[in-house]
């Protein structure tokens, strides 16, 4: 690993100094990359870091940005939240870093925003997330709350019928506050509160019989019944393993996932699956040319014929290009400058379509609702007709249906009251 | 649309009983004109279509039904053929014409579009294939689509299933037809006399149809239905205390798998291991290499993961006990830090050289699925096998430590070091063999979990406080003990999880368990005599 990264390194100071020939020598940009390539989270974070480096590698061969290079650097917070803290300060401070992407949980960004907040640093955020906050050094290129749970529960609610619903989670916030925004949704909707069973469960859970049982249970009242999971992380694999050994049939009890995408199907046999959905933006299956040479490059760059793409990845896709334009708009990768000028940047996303940067530092996406295929992949089997702006303040929540977010000048505020007219409508924005 | 509809059920329902007429073709251009109408139709009217195909006559209908059901039905970008797909992973897919058969090799996925295939559709799409099983000459065949046919019979099947019943030989796929038709004719029509065909039955949709039935105006078919559902309800409830029990039995021996190993080293000899959880991933990632060794087995690579699994985990253990615990002889805290070094070591040991991610060890198809007991009560099978499992291993070690020699040498080395060594018994091969023997016992333990559970670097780390928990609860140094601890633990834990949620559930066992430590510091079964004191 070490010699790799001693030859790319010194590979890329050749392509350096084979390009000062053209251009007057600068220093590279610093892209700093903080995803976990140890502990719990390495599962799902290595695929990103491995996504960054190869981003980068392929904006390097297209001659860099502004005539400069770009230079990734990889640290590994190991899947522990305060020692995120801890990296970013290190990429930040010591290494000098332009910008960083990274993080995967809520909790371990939670814990990096204030680093990020002092030192002025640019984040960006490849993953969903629960929402109710917003960062003016964090640009969110996951789906919030809007972009994902609510079109789900809408589909659920009207293409299929469903009246009675499980919303079975892990138990921290991302799932808490997601499900706390669809219970109140449901309730909008009329929804009785005897129809909503809430269940939650550690990380990395794995005996679900009972809780399986149970809602084989609940779903044989005679109402269609449907579950909305927020289970995260490796629980799922024995998760949809107890469905399909206790014979729970998408077509009975379909099950909607949030965190579930190629990645996490690859472990298992989905024959029994098929037809439990999942909501994202993104799937691998996706029929459109960006996604194919994606794909190509991806597979061409593991040297894996069998290696997925996934949502999050394509988040960083997103990122990182609106990340470039910013820089070439702004003719600088100075921090300041590169935050006003990513406001409006509009780059084509893998599903053929445009993601745009909001000014609530949220971006446009697509929502689509697939259906598990036995080759482990989704069918997209719905989508919205337009693509959908990130909401940062949930509009479901009594504390944060008047806050907005507008990081433009001269409001420049990440919750501002429309009621009260006053920003800092709630006490501290990064405290969940 | 309603008449097209009623027209094309009615064309299928004369179709599947003029077997004279099966082995027609319809014309091509017909045939691709319907399949392009299915390509091109909305979710909606794609049903109507698939109807129309099913009615054609055509006797390559089923395997175009199949192939949309499967979502493998597509046809190319360029040239508007219409394909099945053969293997439809990696990016180049393997394509058979769907109007001649004719294997076309690979295709590039960019030049594939399939036809969408939803939840909904699938279900109509089972009906009708399942209509057609009906005919089958297989009685397993006709018993599941029998079975299939709950709950999705409608008014053109409804006439036609008397005579089906009739004719049918098989008395347990005439009762499933029964209960079909009699669902259906409870909830359309609001029959009283079929309500009490349901009566007992522990079929879901049955219960469906009943409670719908209890919403009624008529006061007959109320009294009926509640009588029926009272019945069922009184029946439900004993499948599901079976199923707790089931549930409880099965977490418990996984306890008990995984905590073993750990009441020989820790229990017997005394050492606290904190890698014992990475010698079960070992025997995890044993079983996943073998697998990987022997492609197309898996049932095979299992079973020899057994024999290999122990011995990987045994000698892995032995290096740890050579190279670092017997330096560290009567000091708990020492030991306990060195081996917690050694488990993070492991891990991310097994992060670097095979990955961060999962792997996956597949299960052998005579493991998964379960075993229908009725209708309510399915027990899962790879579940029943870790049962059976435990028990064995657990059989086999109380005969060692009974009934050889190894097992009585360790008995006397622990209960007294220097008389036994005294007695000429090599206190120090019998360390090195006991706690191979423990660490063995969890390399068999993670080739079990491999069934049931991830397997990846943290494996080991889900199961190691378990694992103290349950030899500390049951008495240290009782196997005994160990096992009625795990057994009872996992119940416990299975009977809360319902009503308390599966956080709090753990931590109401845990709690359980302090208190029960404070009452009594040694644990169920603890030891007596002399040895108990030293």
């Amino acid at each position: 690993m070490n010699i790799k990264k001693h030859v790319k390194v010194g590979l890329s100071a050749l392509a350096l100094s084979v390009s000062m020939h053209s251009v007057a020598a600068e220093d590279p940009i610093k892209v700093g990359i903080l995803h976990s390539l140890s502990g719990t989270m390495a599962i799902s974070e290595s695929t990103l870091k491995d996504t960054m480096l190869m981003l980068i590698e392929k904006q390097n061969e297209a001659g860099g940005v502004l005539g400069r290079q770009l230079e990734p650097v990889v640290v590994d917070p190991a899947s522990n939240w305060p020692l995120f803290a801890e990296k970013a300060r290190e990429l930040l401070e010591k290494e000098e870093v332009d910008v960083i992407f990274g993080n995967w949980t809520s909790v371990s960004r939670k814990s990096v925003l204030p680093v990020v907040e002092e030192l002025n640093g640019l984040l960006f955020y490849p993953v969903q997330y629960e929402g109710e906050e917003s960062s003016e050094n964090v640009f969110y290129t996951g789906a919030a709350p809007n972009q994902q749970a609510i079109p789900a529960v809408d589909y659920l609610m009207n293409d299929i019928g469903v009246e009675r619903w499980v919303l079975a989670g892990t138990d921290y916030v991302y799932p808490r506050t997601t499900n706390k925004i669809l219970e109140t949704y449901l309730k909008d909707k009329g929804v009785a509160a005897d129809d909503i069973m809430i269940n939650y469960t550690p990380f990395g859970h794995s005996n679900w019989q009972s809780i399986v049982s149970d809602i084989k249970k609940f779903g044989s009242a005679g109402k269609k019944t449907a579950v909305v999971s927020t289970i995260n992380g490796d629980a799922n694999v024995p998760f949809y393993r107890e469905l399909g050994n206790q014979g729970i049939d998408a077509a009975d009890i379909p099950v909607v996932a949030f965190s579930v995408g190629e990645q996490e199907l690859s472990g298992i046999d989905t024959g029994p699956l098929v037809g439990h959905l999942a909501a994202w933006n993104y799937f691998m299956s996706v029929d459109a040319d960006a996604n194919y040479d994606f794909i190509d490059a991806w597979v061409d760059y593991t040297g894996k014929e069998d290696a997925v793409t996934n949502d999050p990845m394509e988040a960083h896709y997103i990122g990182f290009n609106m990340y470039i334009e910013a820089v070439k708009k702004a003719g600088t990768a100075d921090v300041d400058a590169v935050k006003d000028a990513i406001i409006g940047v509009a780059v084509p996303n893998l599903t053929g379509g445009y993601a745009t940067m909001m000014p609530n530092h949220h971006i446009t996406k697509p929502v689509l609702i697939g259906e598990i295929q036995d080759n482990g992949q989704f069918s997209v089997v719905w989508e919205t007709p337009s693509t959908v702006a990130g909401d940062a303040w949930s509009d479901f929540l009594p504390d944060s249906k008047d806050l907005i977010s507008d990081w433009r000048k001269p409001l420049e505020c990440g919750n501002f009251n429309v009621v009260t007219g006053t920003c800092g409508g709630k006490a501290d924005v990064a405290s969940n | 649309m309603g008449i097209i509809r009623w027209l094309s059920q009615l064309l299928l329902v004369w179709f599947l009983f003029a077997p004279g007429l099966v082995s027609a073709q319809v014309e091509d251009s017909e045939a691709q004109q319907l399949l392009t109408q299915l390509a091109e139709s909305s979710f909606a009217a794609k049903k109507d279509v698939i109807n129309q195909i099913a009615g054609s006559g055509d006797e390559r209908a089923r395997g175009w039904l199949e192939a949309f059901a499967a979502n493998k039905l597509g046809r190319i970008e360029s040239s508007g053929d219409f394909i099945i797909v053969l293997k439809n992973r990696g990016r180049n897919w393997t394509v058979a014409s769907a109007l001649t058969g004719e294997n076309l090799g690979e295709l590039s996925r960019r030049d594939i579009d399939t036809i969408r295939v939803n939840n909904s559709l699938r279900n109509e799409l089972e009906g009708i294939l399942s209509v057609i099983d009906l005919k089958s000459p297989d009685k397993g065949k006709r018993l599941s689509a029998a079975r299939a046919l709950k709950g999705s019979v409608d008014g053109s099947l409804a006439e036609r299933l008397p005579e089906l019943i009739e004719a049918e030989e098989s008395g347990s796929v005439q009762a499933a037809l029964t209960e079909a038709l009699a669902i259906y004719q409870v909830e359309e029509l609001g029959d009283v006399a079929a309500v009490a065909v349901l009566s007992g039955s522990l079929n879901s949709e049955a219960r469906a149809a009943l409670q719908q039935a209890t919403r009624s105006d008529d006061p007959q078919l109320v009294s009926a239905a509640k009588i029926a559902l009272k019945s069922i309800e009184q029946k439900l409830k004993l499948n599901r205390a079976a199923e707790t029990l089931y549930f409880g039995l099965s977490l418990g021996s996984v306890l008990v798998l995984a905590a073993i190993g750990l009441a020989i080293t820790f229990g017997v000899m005394g050492v606290i291991n904190m890698a014992h959880g990475e010698l079960i991933m070992l025997g995890a990632y044993t079983t996943w290499g073998m697998q990987q060794l022997l492609p197309g087995q898996p049932g095979l690579a299992l079973i020899l993961s057994i024999p290999a699994g122990f011995l990987v985990a045994a000698m892995a253990g032995i290096a740890i006990e050579r190279s670092v615990i017997q330096h560290l002889k009567g000091r708990p805290l020492e030991t306990l830090l060195a081996t917690f070094g050694i488990s993070l070591i492991l891990q991310q040991l097994v992060r670097t050289v095979i990955s961060p991610l999962n792997r996956t060890v597949v299960t052998p198809d005579w493991m998964s699925g379960s075993v229908m007991i009725n209708e309510a009560l399915s027990l899962t099978l790879n579940r029943m096998y870790v049962i059976g499992f435990a028990l064995v291993v657990f059989a086999g070690l109380m005969l060692i430590m009974r009934k050889t020699r190894l097992g009585l040498e360790v008995r006397a080395v622990t209960q007294n070091r220097a008389m036994a060594r005294s007695m000429g018994i090599r206190a120090t091969r019998v360390d090195i063999l006991t706690f191979g023997l423990g660490s063995g016992v969890a390399g068999l333990a993670g080739v079990a979990l491999s069934q049931i559970t991830n397997v990846g670097p943290n494996l080991g780390q889900s199961y190691i406080i378990d694992s103290f928990m349950v030899v500390v609860f049951g008495g240290v140094g009782n196997l005994w003990g160990t096992l009625l601890a795990g057994l009872s633990l996992g119940t416990i834990n299975q009977l809360l999880e319902p009503w308390a949620g599966a956080v709090l559930a753990k931590i109401m066992v845990l709690v359980l368990i302090i208190l029960f430590i404070q009452k009594r510091p040694r644990g169920l079964f603890p030891q007596k005599g002399r040895a108990a004191e030293g």
